[in-house]
């Protein structure tokens, strides 16, 4: 147990500074900066609290706002993103997902990748309708949510595969 | 009441997530029509040093670049300073300046998102003040917004909330420069009246009704006209001078009689 909160202690410290120093910074056609803290929310334990996943995921969301001065955006979008992802889950996974034996090994790339898609989507809808906060750039909105969203998706897959999850 | 409380312990979560959402979304609105947080923001000591130790890492790369920047700049100063008509030496008594300048460095870049902030490693130890304008060498950045020990962070050029007095060069027609957050080497110029005649690569300068910035600032060139809707001014599209996604040193100009200026507005609006 204690090595699960440690694990993701680590994870949430590196993915803070991989996303502020690193991913921000990026500027890819102008516009570009992928979320890819984003992957925290694929990486963290199915079982256990709902309101302290809540809670770390505000946290998360608001330690980015503060580095990149975008007071709350992240927090919010993070913050809905963990609030939905039972929902998400059970939309991918199926009901199975509740059984005590089940984990991402026994699912597959497809179930996985829509999982992730389906997570960076909401996030990305939420993060940028509350950026630009405007109808009138309705278009701008949604162009920077497919971009940008494309980018993220593609680099959490990566991230993903790259440091699986410890086998519990 | 037993029923009450199970109620909310039923959907506790539900609870939880409504009132974190509603506590961010008021910050995130009040955000975009009134002044950044003065608590949370990438000056503090947290942020703004692991922003600095990131920057000091990645400024080794960029090195070459800068040197010629800044030997191309002196260049251009030394030609002023040759040419330069009065050269009695009341005029460069430094008590009688009206601007100082400082040099500092950026430690944290932004031009992606609607509402930029820059962050740099100077502060209140450098006596850095709010309302200082920053400016690099090939043209204008933004107006310092909030300070700590160390750090300060700039409303950046390419903020929605930024409103900079600015005319065209030679002439004494203003309007004010302003962003349409879709294009990081584009900003707008509005409310030049329309008898004024422009044309396509003209060059843009701060203009003299603000008080942050020197007049003559050079801010970019006209790309692009046409008259807003209801056809009595223009809508001027100006290419900025300053490549915003790479800028490292800059500096911050205080104008000294800037507290003055303000005084004496405020007291003629309460009258």
């Amino acid at each position: 147990m204690n090595s699960v909160v440690a694990v993701n202690i680590v994870r949430f410290v590196l993915l803070v500074l991989a996303q502020v120093l690193i991913f921000n910074t990026l500027g890819f056609l102008g516009y570009i900066n992928p979320m890819v803290y984003v992957v925290f929310f694929y990486w963290y334990p199915i079982k256990g609290n709902r309101a302290l996943f809540m809670l770390i995921a505000f946290l998360l969301g608001f330690i980015i706002d503060v580095f990149s001065d975008t007071l709350a955006l992240h927090a919010i979008a993070s913050l809905t993103v963990a609030y939905a992802r039972p929902v998400i889950m059970r939309f991918c996974f199926g009901i199975n997902y509740e059984f005590q034996n089940f984990s991402f090994k026994n699912t597959t790339k497809v179930q996985r990748v829509t999982f992730l898609g389906l997570v960076v989507l909401l996030h990305h809808v939420v993060f940028f309708s509350l950026e630009i906060l405007s109808l009138s750039h309705l278009l701008l909105i949604l162009k920077r949510v497919f971009a940008v969203g494309m980018v993220t998706l593609i680099l959490c897959v990566l991230f993903s595969s790259l440091f699986s999850p410890p086998s519990e | 009441m037993q029923r009450i409380i199970n109620f909310i312990l039923h959907y506790r979560n539900a609870f939880l997530y409504g009132f974190l959402a509603l506590f961010s979304l008021i910050i995130t609105v009040r955000s975009h029509s009134y002044h950044q947080s003065k608590f949370f923001n990438s000056s503090k000591w947290l942020t703004g040093n692991v922003y600095q130790t990131g920057a000091k890492i990645s400024s080794y790369f960029g090195l070459k670049e800068e040197n010629q920047r800044l030997v191309k700049e002196n260049e251009q100063l030394r030609r002023m300073l040759f040419n330069i008509k009065t050269s009695n030496a009341q005029t460069l008594d430094t008590a009688s300046i009206d601007f100082e300048v400082m040099s500092a460095q950026l430690v944290k870049n932004s031009f992606a998102s609607p509402r930029n902030y820059l962050t740099l490693d100077r502060g209140k130890k450098d006596s850095v003040t709010q309302d200082m304008g920053v400016i690099t060498t090939k043209g204008i950045l933004g107006i310092v917004e909030n300070v700590s020990n160390n750090f300060a962070t700039v409303q950046s050029v390419l903020n929605t909330k930024s409103n900079i007095n600015a005319k065209i060069k030679n002439t004494n027609y203003f309007g004010s420069l302003v962003w349409n957050a879709e294009d990081y080497r584009i900003v707008q110029l509005v409310d030049i009246p329309r008898l004024v005649p422009l044309v396509v690569g003209d060059t843009i300068v701060t203009g003299a009704m603000s008080s942050i910035f020197p007049e003559n600032i050079p801010i970019g060139v006209i790309k692009k006209y046409d008259l807003n809707t209801s056809k009595s001014f223009y809508n001027i599209d100006v290419e900025l001078f300053n490549d915003m996604a790479n800028v490292k040193n800059v500096y911050l100009i205080k104008n000294k009689n800037q507290d003055e200026v303000k005084t004496l507005e405020s007291i003629t609006l309460d009258e």
